[in-house]
């Protein structure tokens, strides 16, 4: 039987322009608001997995009133299944300056960073000459506004925003609470835009071909395009642009290996998929029509058959255990218990009842730990065991 | 105007300042919010998690130490969320801490301890951690006891040893499940910037820090009939130990605890206060001479400010990190080794006894106090000058060890012979305390007539202000000190080793131009010493220095050198302040140390 599936392959963040220049100057002939209103219109959300509206992260850090105030891309890939932003780094860096350039213009910002991930030292000097070409033509439009590079050292926390400032003040990598939101107080205690990198290339779309162009992409709700980095059993991994909204059922069928057990979306901290849900998940932020949607910072994880799903838990949980930072109880110790609760049913330890007492746990972990992170830690593992409870204990 | 906010807190209507958090709003209402990593005397944390509230409306629970109240919030701090959330918090607590309670020093003082038993966690479902993590215990220090599992990343420790001390030597390393509170490069207690003063014991919730115990040591030594055994108690042990016997804090129990340590077995029961006098007339002298030596000889020699020498923290603290200002330390020993020394010449002369069968334990509100009496250059008098010190908690541990009711103890004075003391002396357990008592002295050698305020009480080097700046302008002096004819006297008073810090980068950056400061190692003053009872917060102790200064008030001499027994030290002894005698016996050196 035939299927015919829609998944809609699109070319925007790889396109190479080389109109940097002017789509920089003239964007920056709009006025803040024009453009604030613009990015709001496009409904352009947070690319790093969160989804947070990014003009109104704009217009909040506009709005508050500092002497100074910074632009942060956090490109901090850390999250395992994502390797998007190091491709946009190296391919197209300058519609990222161009953006942050934007964002600074917008917000009142004058000094913007980047927060590159430890492993991805090897960018750092290319993407530093694309910094001084960039800063050398903003001198020439007369735009106040400096980009530096921030060396991250390779803790997988400090992808989470304020533990990313932490880190940038020199201390250790731990979240902060919020309140204060970092629009209000956050590198510096100063108003700052943090974001991820993929975001920022949206914008510099926005800017360039306007927010309509944009939102007819995607679906409601969930508009615009999306990186997605695709790995696992699959015949075709890599990074693919894709419109937003398409069902986890389209997806599997351009990429599956006609084999495929299940899909992790959104990387260790995300959900897994099994088979039979397929049909019924949409790849999006909340509302879309059909189903469950799952937001993604683009990590698509496929399984065949012939991997455990224990073996799959077991290698995420070891990787939380190691990279929670530490601080708050449900984090730290709940990610121990996790990982090793599943060990002891696995061993006989303890009763296969067990599991769900952690799925408890892994509720009280969502509802308790301190940041984004430690929230969503125990994703993989509800899902997992859910689908799968039978791998767990046999 | 200040903003309101109108909330509701389990249904009730509540008014409470913008700002202010959901713990505190709750607090004035009366409704208790567990907390663990929460201490009033440090910023918040929010990392233990066990203080979660409901905000109707919101998918996560939210700390309350760490969220502010919000226009129109309805808060539920006991709903079946909330309350199952904490629960599994606690037990993931436990299960990552050595709940060996039965054995633990702080079994009975355990904030985990209590929080366990309000919950009734009765099962320990998950798997136990501790056991798996080949934990040691760093026994090195002669203070502090640091048991890592126990430890349940409070953080509390960290935060003291940096927002309260400035000093950094606890930290936390690692991340994820190897998180741990440690020290630079993972060295002992006793190898690393650590003052010993104990202020992170005193925050610990659990028996991860605790002081290390010579309770064992002093019991043999009293039951040794060969043995003469002489307790000192400091000034500010006395308004903090009715708080471990269960009184309220700021009550003055020195009669009973003279009492009780007699009946303990100490073949006498003497004073830190009578050298607390002796310190000022020792140290008061020793100021006067160096600002005439800068003033009348303009030696260029001579270091001024001078800064206090009693406490043991602050020593540590300067050695490590302003060594270049080790000259500006008065050379006099602290109260509690000049007590050691005396003790085994002056005393054991006196009294006819050898001074190898005499021990000396002293009282002290204080852990690095532990330490000071290790220090090697503190055998002045032919032998290790003080023996054992106990912290208030260990000598409140021996009293319930002996079964006395202290409460019902007939007050009892002390011994004589270095048992008489001043009001001056007392005051020495109040930050500024000292310096209230150097000037009622000094003013009055220099001049012949009292210091100019009402009642001889100081007010302006009083309080708890972190900082504090007087100056006292010197008018009409005997012929003798004539050349301080209208010498403005500069004064600065630090308690905690952060203001401590800030007066130091003063000095140092030639912005400060005092003749004395006062530093004391812990917020307060001796009375929130590191080995106080705890809890100790700012209410407690506002308290305890209100119990001090009561103390001082009653006593019918309130100047040092009016003390008849210090005056009879000279005569019979000393012969006079910085004699020969004095600078073998009462002073000391300093050593350069490590920044780390």
């Amino acid at each position: 039987m035939a299927y015919s599936y829609q998944l809609k392959r699109v070319d925007f963040i790889f396109r190479n322009e080389n109109d940097w220049e002017k789509v920089l100057s003239s964007t920056i002939k709009k006025k803040p608001d024009e453009i604030i209103n613009e990015l709001i219109s496009s409904e352009l959300k947070g690319r790093g997995g969160a989804g947070f509206p990014t003009g109104l992260k704009w217009k909040l850090t506009a709005e508050s009133k500092a002497s100074d105030k910074y632009v942060i891309c956090n490109a901090d890939e850390g999250e395992p299944g994502t390797f998007k932003d190091r491709e946009i780094l190296s391919k197209v860096p300058y519609k990222v300056l161009t953006a942050m350039a934007v964002c600074g213009y917008v917000t009142g910002a004058k000094e913007g960073f980047i927060y590159l991930r430890g492993e991805y030292k090897f960018l750092e000097k290319e993407l530093n000459k694309v910094i001084d070409e960039f800063q050398y033509y903003c001198k020439e439009i007369n735009l106040d506004f400096s980009i530096k590079i921030f060396m991250g050292s390779g803790a997988y926390i400090c992808g989470e925003e304020t533990a990313l400032m932490e880190s940038m003040e020199g201390r250790r990598g731990e979240p902060r609470n919020k309140p204060p939101f970092p629009t209000q107080a956050g590198y510096m205690d100063k108003p700052t835009v943090v974001n991820n990198v993929e975001t920022l290339v949206h914008t510099w779309t926005i800017f360039k071909y306007g927010a309509k162009k944009f939102y007819d992409l995607g679906v409601q709700y969930s508009r615009g395009t999306k990186l997605f980095s695709v790995s696992g059993d699959t015949p075709k991994p890599g990074i693919y642009e894709l419109e937003l909204g398409m069902s986890l059922q389209d997806f599997v069928y351009e990429f599956g290996d006609g084999d495929t057990k299940a899909v992790q979306v959104g990387g260790a901290s995300g959900f897994l998929v099994p088979r039979k849900k397929f049909k019924d998940t949409a790849i999006g932020y909340e509302g879309k029509l059909v189903g469950i949607s799952l937001p993604t910072g683009g990590s698509m994880m496929l399984f065949n058959s012939s991997r455990s799903m224990f073996n799959v838990l077991d290698n995420y949980l070891e990787f939380f255990r190691e990279e929670s930072c530490g601080q708050c109880t449900p984090c730290r110790v709940g990610c121990q218990q996790l990982l090793l609760g599943i060990k002891a049913v696995k061993r006989g330890e303890k009763p296969a009842a067990y599991l769900d007492k952690l799925l408890k746990l892994t509720e009280t972990m969502q509802l308790t730990a301190k940041c984004g992170l430690g929230q969503s830690v125990a994703n993989s593992f509800s899902s997992i065991v859910e689908n799968f409870r039978e791998e767990m204990i046999y | 105007m200040e903003k309101k906010v109108n909330i509701t807190i389990n249904g009730l209507p509540v008014e409470v300042k913008k700002g202010k958090t959901i713990l505190e709003a709750a607090e004035n209402q009366g409704i208790k919010i567990p907390t663990l990593c929460y201490h009033k005397d440090l910023c918040v944390a929010g990392n233990c998690r066990v203080c979660v509230v409901e905000v109707v409306g919101q998918k996560r629970l939210s700390a309350a130490c760490a969220t502010p109240c919000e226009d129109g919030m309805e808060i539920l701090t006991n709903s079946l969320k909330v309350r199952n959330s904490r629960k599994h918090i606690i037990e993931l607590i436990l299960a990552e801490h050595n709940s060996d309670c039965t054995k633990c020093y702080r079994n009975g003082n355990c904030e985990l301890q209590d929080l366990s038993s309000e919950y009734k966690i009765m099962t320990q479902d998950f798997i136990e951690l501790a056991p798996l993590k080949n934990y040691t215990i760093d026994m090195f220090s002669p203070s502090i006891i640091k048991d890592d599992s126990k430890c349940i990343r409070c953080q509390r420790c960290v935060r003291t040893c940096a927002e309260l001390q400035g000093v950094n030597a606890l930290t936390v390393a690692y991340k994820g499940d190897r998180m741990k509170i440690s020290t630079f490069f993972e060295k002992p207690m006793n190898a690393v910037v650590c003052t010993n003063c104990g202020q992170c014991v005193n925050h610990c919730p659990t028996g991860a820090l605790v002081e290390k115990n010579y309770i064992e040591e002093v019991w043999a030594a009293i039951s040794d009939p060969t043995k003469h055994v002489v307790a000192q108690t400091a000034p500010a042990v006395r308004v903090g130990l009715g708080e471990e016997m269960g009184m309220k804090p700021g009550e003055r129990v020195t009669g009973k605890m003279v009492a009780a340590l007699r009946r303990l077995g100490f073949d006498s029961v003497l004073d830190t206060d009578f050298t607390a006098d002796l310190t000022i007339m020792e140290e008061g002298t020793e100021l006067l001479t160096r600002l005439k030596k800068a003033l009348v000889d303009k030696d260029p020699g001579v270091k001024l400010p001078m800064a206090t020498s009693c406490s043991p923290g602050w020593i540590k603290y300067i050695e490590h990190l302003y060594p270049e200002y080790l000259d500006n330390l008065s050379t006099c020993k602290s109260p509690q080794q000049m007590f050691g020394a005396l003790a085994k010449t002056y005393y054991a002369k006196a009294r006819n006894i050898d001074p190898e069968n005499i021990i000396s334990v002293s009282i002290m509100p204080c852990t690095a106090k532990k330490f000071e009496a290790h220090r090697p250059e503190m055998h002045d008098s032919g032998f290790r000058d003080v023996d054992f010190v106990l912290t208030t908690r260990e000598l409140a541990i021996m009293i319930k060890q002996a079964g006395l009711d202290f409460e019902k103890l007939e007050p009892a004075h002390y011994d004589r012979l270095m048992g008489e003391s001043s009001g001056a002396g007392v005051i020495f357990g109040a930050t500024g305390g000292v310096m209230e008592a150097a000037l009622r002295t000094a003013y009055e050698l220099v001049t012949g007539r009292e210091v100019p305020f009402e009642n001889l009480n100081i007010d302006t080097v009083r309080g708890l202000e972190g900082v504090r700046k007087a100056s006292i302008i010197i008018e009409n002096p005997l012929e003798e000190w004539a050349f301080l004819d209208g010498v403005e006297l500069k004064c600065a008073v630090a308690h905690g080793l952060v203001n401590a810090k800030k007066v130091m980068d003063a000095i140092k950056a030639g912005k400060a131009d005092f003749h004395f400061v006062e530093i004391m190692a812990c917020p307060g003053g001796c009375l929130g010493g590191g080995g106080q009872p705890i809890p100790t917060n700012p209410e407690i102790r506002q308290k305890r220095a209100e119990a001090i200064y009561a103390e001082d008030s009653n006593l019918p001499i309130r100047k040092s050198h009016e003390n008849p027994e210090i005056q009879k030290l000279y005569n019979d002894f000393l012969i006079k302040p910085l004699g020969e005698l004095s600078h073998h016996l009462l002073h000391t050196t300093y050593t350069k140390r490590e920044r780390f």
